[in-house]
């Protein structure tokens, strides 16, 4: 019994023409998609997965940062603003805290399921992942936005000063499509570096390459040094059961600070120690300080945190387990696409960037955004830039198609020839100059000045290597994408010669209140880092 | 890792194979979802609560499969387990209202 296709396959060269084109499907993607739709624009969203199950949003469960208005805002965003490390930027928080909250009354209007309070009123600063993200989906469809899932986008298409559309490629059969479209918004979320993280597989930096090849620049990119405990050799990078972990040796014995006292709260205090511990042997955690009411909490919020243990036949709560800090990248990090105006816009005329693809750095300084700030992030970005994205196609209806060009290269165009440069041993090259905890948790110059030297050697290699063709184009792109995300951030660590926020270098272990500023990177065959001298003191006065 | 699809559990639906964020999935000549790019698999679960029959078991281990095979799933009750605990059934969402998190929020950072 063979069932009906539901979808028709693409069939080679297929062409479209929008006025929005929103590249991803997470949450950016369809907050993007929809402001965009609602602000009158014909849209097509363009997923790598499934819109509805891709990202890093869907298979989670996310708190947002939902602050209501009035007089308690200025006060929670000044709270907030004390721990960004010194980069955020106030104005950008106000108004992201602003426009996620309006959102989420949208989500109210709509008829999302928000758990209720004891007093019958809505919390609303919690999504869970899979039903968020497939009640978006249904709202993206009833907006009349064409959906393409299992289309990733490969490259831009643009002329000289502005981009134009995208182009890519069907999964199901290896086929080419392009969109010309007035204005593209990147929501292709972060770069987990091909950490097998919650989520993460799709997560390659993509929009990053794309941005870079038209031009764009990228910001905060040294703050990577995100991890998340997780139960060992699984996907599940979850932080809030570890609030209660207390951590051991192999031999049972407990983890002591430098006072002695046990180590405990893996998301807080003691996550660092966990980390040193790691260093030199398995560790290993109970979730001991969860009392029964807290455990009943944990299982019924967060039953993803729990397949791992369920599937294992073990109980957190009364056995020792043993755990890996996973490597989050920019999906926990900060870095990504520079935002230069209030819709999100890229500095590239028609090119807009939102959620992870964007540094959040305006809204979260140099520290991590996740737990909170970057779900709203997504939110309110996704937004402005629809809108941005929208409004810039209006301007732009006399359109000429013709004069576009695709601005891909690595991985997908270029005179190289080598058949001997294996995707596989590149990508797991630039995984191991990134994802172990002596590369960025701690970092120092001579380690960081050889990773340097390898990753150049890759990224001559995939530049040296003949351009891949059909389905393989994917898996090219995606190693492209990751290697420059690597050297983006390996160039931004070096410069930022201090410890901020989650970049620490273990050579210059204190803040420098002089590098209070953000390191902008840029370039593909030459990767420059500059330091943008921030005008934040009109920040910190108004 | 996605390892078992139960092929008397399956309806031959082709949601897994829609659905699944990384393609993982092809179908046979009956309409069977095989797993046909198993490394790619990002050990999200969401296949199985979408899947209406509680058909698919994707095991713990994220880097390579543990070889478990359907009688032990069966026999430990772990088909749709997690579609269970989110309140999600028959492949339809459902629990999110249930959801007591905010009790636990205020430690997360
Ligand atoms: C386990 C976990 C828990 C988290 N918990 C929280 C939390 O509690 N609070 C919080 O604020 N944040 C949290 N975060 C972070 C939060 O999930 C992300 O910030 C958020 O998902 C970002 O949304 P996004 O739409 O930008 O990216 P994503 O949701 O990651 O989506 C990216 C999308 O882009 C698509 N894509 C990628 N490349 C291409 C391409 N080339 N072409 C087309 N499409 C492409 C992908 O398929 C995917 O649909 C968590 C993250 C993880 C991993
Ligand atoms: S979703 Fe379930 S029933 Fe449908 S094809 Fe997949 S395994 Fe079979
Ligand atoms: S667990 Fe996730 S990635 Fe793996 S097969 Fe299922 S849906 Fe696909």
């Amino acid at each position: 019994m063979a069932s009906r296709r539901k979808e028709q396959p693409t069939e080679d060269g297929r062409h479209m023409e929008t006025d929005v084109l929103v590249v991803g499907g997470g949450p950016a993607a369809a907050w993007a998609a929809l402001s965009a739709a609602e602000a009158g624009a014909r849209v097509i969203l363009a997923d790598k997965g499934y819109h509805g199950t891709s990202g890093a949003t869907a298979p989670s469960n996310t708190g947002t940062w939902c602050v209501p208005p009035g007089e308690g805002r200025a006060a929670s965003v000044e709270q907030r603003f004390k721990r960004t490390a010194g980069l955020a930027d106030r104005r950008w928080m106000l108004r992201a805290a602003d426009r996620a909250y309006e959102n989420l009354q949208k989500l109210v209007d709509w008829g999302y399921p928000f758990p209720s309070e004891e007093d019958g009123s809505l919390y609303i600063a919690n999504l869970r992942g899979p039903d968020y993200m497939r009640f978006m989906r249904q709202r993206v469809q009833k907006a009349g936005v064409t959906i393409l899932d299992h289309h990733p986008i490969l490259e831009l298409l643009g002329d000289e000063n502005h981009v134009g559309g995208a182009a890519g490629l069907s999964r199901r059969n290896g086929a080419s499509f392009s969109v010309a479209a007035g204005a593209v918004v990147l929501a292709t979320g972060g770069c987990a570096f091909f950490e097998r993280i919650l989520g993460g597989t799709g997560l390659t930096g993509d929009g990053y390459l794309l941005a870079a090849e038209a031009g764009a620049s990228l910001s905060g990119m040294e703050f990577t040094g995100k991890y998340t405990l997780a139960p060992h050799g699984s996907s599940l990078n979850k932080g809030l059961p570890f609030r209660w972990a207390t951590f051991y040796r192999e031999s049972g014995e407990v983890l002591r600070d430098d006072r002695g006292e046990p180590v405990t709260n893996g998301i807080g205090g003691g996550e660092r120690q966990v980390a040193e511990a790691l260093l030199s042997g398995p560790v290993y955690a109970r979730l001991d300080l969860a009392e029964p009411a807290i455990q009943d909490w944990l299982r019924r919020g967060q039953p993803n945190c729990f397949q791992p243990y369920d599937r294992m036949g073990i109980n957190p709560f009364e056995q020792l387990f043993r755990v890996d800090l996973k490597y989050e990248g920019t999906v926990r990090g900060t870095g990504g696409i520079r935002i230069v105006s209030s819709d999100c816009g890229t500095g590239i005329a028609g090119l807009y960037a939102a959620g992870d693809a964007a540094s959040r750095e305006n809204v979260t300084g140099g520290v991590s955004g996740g737990g909170a700030i970057n779900a709203s992030w997504a939110i309110a970005s996704g937004w402005w830039s629809g809108h941005g994205a929208a409004h810039h196609a209006r301007s732009r209806k006399h359109r000429d198609f013709a004069r576009l060009r695709p601005l891909g290269a690595t991985g997908l165009r270029g005179a190289g020839q080598r058949e001997d440069v294996e995707l596989a041993v590149a990508a797991r090259t630039v995984h191991d100059e990134i994802v172990p905890l002596d590369r960025s948790y701690w970092r120092k110059a001579n380690v960081l000045e050889a990773s340097r030297r390898i990753l150049e050697d890759v990224w001559a290699g995939l530049n040296q290597a003949k351009p891949s063709v059909g389905i393989e184009r994917l898996r090219a792109r995606e190693v492209a994408s990751v290697t420059a995300s690597a050297r983006w951030t390996v160039a931004a660590a070096l410069l930022r010669t201090e410890s901020r926020g989650v970049h620490r270098r273990s050579d210059f272990p204190r803040e420098d209140e002089r590098q209070a500023s953000r390191i902008i990177v840029s370039g593909l065959d030459r990767v420059s880092a500059l330091r943008e001298d921030l005008a934040l003191e009109t920040a910190r006065e108004g | 890792m996605i390892e078992v699809i139960s092929s008397d559990r399956c309806i031959r639906c082709d949601i897994c194979e829609r659905v699944c964020p990384a393609f993982v999935f092809d179908r046979d000549e009956t309409g069977l979802p095989v797993i046909a790019r198993q490394d790619d698999c990002q050990t999200c679960f969401l296949c199985e609560i979408y899947c209406p029959t509680d058909a698919l078991y994707v095991a713990e281990a994220a880097h390579g499969p543990i070889g478990i095979a359907e009688a032990e799933v069966v026999e430990r009750d772990l088909f749709g387990a997690y579609a269970r605990s989110l309140g999600w059934s028959r492949g339809r969402a459902g629990g999110a209202q249930n959801d007591p998190t905010r009790h636990i929020r205020v430690a997360q950072v």
